[in-house]
């Protein structure tokens, strides 16, 4: 039994290990600025971790088999503990995690505390049953005024948002239900939703984050390879949660001007 | 401390109803809470079963169930994780387990308070029957954490009308039950141990217990309140969760109560869907331990007394609990790294989660101390404490994962959640009470259950849950999102479709598996054989009474405690096992 136990231990531990290691399933290829850091943050950890998991697994399997029950006469070593051992494993966990936590922080205050740079690509992204909209303010560089009453899901674009034609800032703004981003510019994000949670979700730019009813969220990522990458939705937001995906498409800063040209000019 | 004044306080009762049904004898209760997440468990694996097939096949027309919508799909979903996290891991160790043996280890009559403990059963029960009302009038699709404001609206999908009241009602009803029971398991621990029974003597099943019913305190009065707040926003007009400006026009395909008109807005204004997440997750984070820290308990006992050895670090275990359950309530936030919360409470949720990975980790290396240079004794509830161990490392290691904000951009509500949790507060507390059902039956029903079936069951058991939950982090990676009801929708997560049809085969093997302990069960109780009263030749006081034990624990004796509870081949003792309440004269710690 001992033998048997060992044996499936080390076997679950090997498998589990291996597919992680081979990278069987694994992360989308990063795209985006701080695609980079995250994986290295995950990949530090990742080790870590994958030592502990291997040392603690490989350890259980040997004790049980090691010390199985032999009849009377195998020792059994009388002991109510260790303090310093307990000392020095609190100790050692404490720092590592600590320390994990420490690095990979640095990583968050830069995604998150920082404003986004000058020049950045203003996008507003909006999220509700079942479908993201994503606008753009226009030459004159401001989002025109949206309200709620006149939101209409089912006529889709710029009445799905709501946006309001009487504002004379709504005149130059485009919706689109793909998002279009120039490579290497940042996007200046702000999130809503309109009805419940959603979250925007890109694998590829290692992006995520909720859009809330009631607030609007700001949020800034860079793509620096060009290329068309999806977007799901990562909230629980009803019957259609599941098709709530989206396409962001990461052209050249001339593509980009091209394709929001021939936007403004369809709307003319 | 008790007093020797302290007498039963009801006499055994002698007909049925009082015996069996409104029973004040915590043994009665205990099983009574047993058998209601014995149901329960079933249930939820049955809708979890469902999901399964659905994921892969979501076109198939399944005999009864027919053809599974997607709304269908949700509710299950919502079923499945408020009845596994309710009605099995919070019923199962504590209501069950807890109530039976908790007063026995301590060597006390009944609990503190007879009539409540009945009434915090009967309220739970209550609470199981309201919801399973809402499997006949829709079940909501809001999932178990039930975020506002689809949780808060009705026309926000199909469910969330009756169903969702229902839901509530039901969460709150159990919320008062369960207060009812944590005071009742405090008082029991502070007033009601034997002479000798000190705090530092008690089995580390009955701390676990203990520091259980503390977070139950904690926790589900927050709970609690905020299950009102969300009645009220439904029904009374309240603003608490919803913020204004909402309209539902999105949901055309939802024929019965959607807003067709664009002017129809939901008429809130100034609720926040943020605070009822911090509420939920007050409430939530806790409860994780809630589940897994009486597993802990039951761990920690089987691997000494199978062991044949001292716990080790008997303090160190106890510390390790107590620091779980503070640290519990100050790492609700990071289940909202992602929530649109301020990035920089994110720093201070971290750091606090991470550290409670310290205690985890102290009472990991405790367990291998334990089995280190034993004599072990490969009973059934032993192979489930050692799977318990093997289960908490695996579930508790992608915690650190989750733990870091940066890590959880990617990983955030995906199937690395699913798999993390599952494994550590789902399969591992499973484990736990599996373990105790094995080492225990034998003094409830005075009969051994099956080795031979016993080991079957943890073989298949072990394998096939690290089959079902160990793939869901690879998927997690590639960016599988949970609660989908398909993934035919977007690309990239077809590409998974071959691994999660996998799980769903895993899944299978491992559900028909759950019969065989079933079977065990009832077939053990009408014929396995008889048990004596200390088959595992252990130390604590329940070992030390009848099998089955007298309506007053202990027949009119009160036991006398002078040893730890794990002084296993103590050098110069007869045996190589003293028991607690061996004369002091015995050689022990």
């Amino acid at each position: 039994m001992g033998l048997a136990l060992l044996a499936l231990i080390w076997l679950i531990t090997f498998v589990s290990t291996y597919f992680f290691v081979a990278k069987t399933w694994w992360f989308p290829v990063g795209a985006s600025a701080s695609a980079a850091w995250i994986d290295h943050q995950f990949a530090v950890t990742f080790i870590l971790m994958g030592i502990v998991f291997v040392a603690a697994q490989g350890a259980l399997g040997l004790f049980v088999w090691q010390y199985r029950d032999r009849g009377a006469t195998q020792p059994v070593h009388y002991s109510h503990g260790n303090a310093k051992l307990e000392i020095i494993w609190t100790v050692l966990t404490a720092v590592l995690f600590i320390g994990l936590n420490l690095m990979g922080s640095r990583v968050w205050a830069t995604e998150r505390f920082d404003p986004p740079e000058v020049g950045a690509v203003p996008v507003e992204a909006t999220g509700l049953q079942f479908a993201w909209y994503f606008r753009y303010p226009g030459p004159d560089g401001k989002y025109g005024r949206t309200k709620a009453e006149l939101e209409d899901a089912s006529a889709g674009g710029e009445s799905a948002v709501g946006l309001d034609p009487s504002d004379a800032a709504s005149k130059d703004d485009i919706v689109s239900g793909t998002m279009y981003i120039p490579v290497n510019r940042e996007v200046d994000l702000a999130l809503r939703a309109q009805d419940v949670i959603h979250s925007l979700f890109i694998p590829s730019m290692r992006f995520k984050q909720d859009a809330v009813p009631g607030l609007i969220i700001h949020m800034h990522f860079k793509p620096i390879q060009t290329g068309d990458y999806e977007i799901a939705c990562a909230e629980l937001c009803g019957l259609g949660h599941y098709k709530m995906h989206g396409m962001l498409k990461v052209v050249s800063q001339e593509e980009f001007d091209k394709w929001l040209a021939s936007k403004e000019a369809e709307k003319q | 401390m008790a007093s020797t004044e302290i007498i039963h306080a009801h006499a055994a009762p002698q007909g049925f109803i009082r015996k069996y049904i409104f029973s004040l004898d915590h043994k009665v209760i205990g099983l009574q809470y047993y058998f209601l997440a014995l149901i329960a468990v079933f249930v939820g694996m049955g809708l979890s079963l469902l999901m399964r097939i659905h994921l892969i096949w979501p076109n198939a027309n399944l005999p009864i169930f027919g053809a599974i919508k997607p709304e269908t799909y949700l509710m299950f979903l919502t079923m499945h994780g408020t009845i596994m996290v309710f009605f099995v891991l919070t019923t199962a160790p504590q209501g069950g387990f807890g109530n039976y043996f908790l007063p026995i280890q301590i060597g006390a009559p009944d609990m503190a308070f007879p009539t409540l403990n009945m009434l915090s059963f009967w309220t739970t029960f209550v609470a199981f029957v309201v919801l399973v009302a809402a499997f006949f009038v829709g079940a909501p699709l809001h999932g178990w954490t039930g975020y506002a404001p689809l949780s808060a609206v009705p026309s926000a999908g199909p469910g969330e009308g009756l169903g969702a009241d229902l839901w509530i009602t039901s969460i709150a009803i159990f919320c008062a039950a369960s207060l009812m029971g944590a005071l009742n398991f405090i008082t029991t621990v502070l007033d009601m141990r034997a002479k000798g029974m000190t705090m530092m003597r008690m089995p580390l099943t009955c701390w676990a217990w203990f520091i259980t019913a503390i977070l139950g305190l904690l926790a589900f009065g927050v709970l609690l309140a905020a299950g009102i707040l969300l009645l009220m926003d439904r029904n009374l007009g309240t603003s608490f969760f919803v913020p204004g400006g909402l309209n539902f026009t999105g949901q055309t395909s939802f024929p019965t109560g959607g807003f067709s008109s664009s002017t129809d807005l939901i008429k809130h204004n100034g609720g926040s869907p943020l605070l009822w997440q911090h509420l939920f997750w007050f409430f939530g984070h806790p409860e994780v331990y809630i589940a897994i820290l009486p597993g802990m308990g039951v761990a920690s006992q089987l691997l000494s007394t199978f062991s044949r050895k001292p716990i080790f670090g008997y303090r160190a275990m106890v510390y390790a609990m107590l620091g779980i359950g503070i640290l519990g309530f100050v790492v609700w936030g990071h289940h909202m790294f992602m929530s649109g919360m301020s990035p920089y409470t994110a720093f201070a949720f971290s750091i606090m989660t991470m550290a409670i990975g310290v205690p985890s980790a102290i009472k990991t290396f405790n367990w291998l101390g334990t089995l280190y240079q034993g004599r072990v004794r490969f009973h059934t509830p032993m192979l489930f404490a050692i799977g318990f161990v093997s289960l908490f490392v695996s579930g508790g290691l992608s915690g650190p994962f989750l733990a870091q904000p940066v890590l959880d951009i990617p990983l955030h509500d995906t199937y690395f959640v699913v798999g993390h949790f599952h494994l550590i507060m789902g399969v591992a507390a499973i484990f736990g009470i599996f373990a105790a059902t094995y080492y225990w039956f034998p003094k409830m029903f005075g009969r051994m259950m099956s080795e031979g079936l016993g080991r079957w069951h943890f073989f298949l058991t072990l394998l096939g849950t690290y089959a079902i939950f160990m793939p869901m982090h690879y998927l997690g990676l590639a960016g599988q999102t949970r609660r989908y009801s398909e993934f035919t929708q977007v690309a990239y997560q077809t590409k998974l479709i071959p691994l999660q049809t996998f799980i769903t085969y895993a899944a299978i093997v491992t559900i028909s598996a759950q019969f065989i302990f079933l079977f065990n069960l009832f077939w053990s109780m009408a014929k396995g054989k008889k048990a004596t009263d200390n088959p595992w030749e252990a130390t604590t006081l329940e070992w030390t009474t009848a099998t089955p034990p007298p309506h007053d624990n202990f027949g009119g004796r009160t036991p006398v405690v002078s040893h730890g509870p794990y002084e296993y081949s103590v050098p110069g003792a007869p045996r190589d096992f003293v028991m607690q309440n061996d004369p002091a004269t015995t050689p022990a710690h």
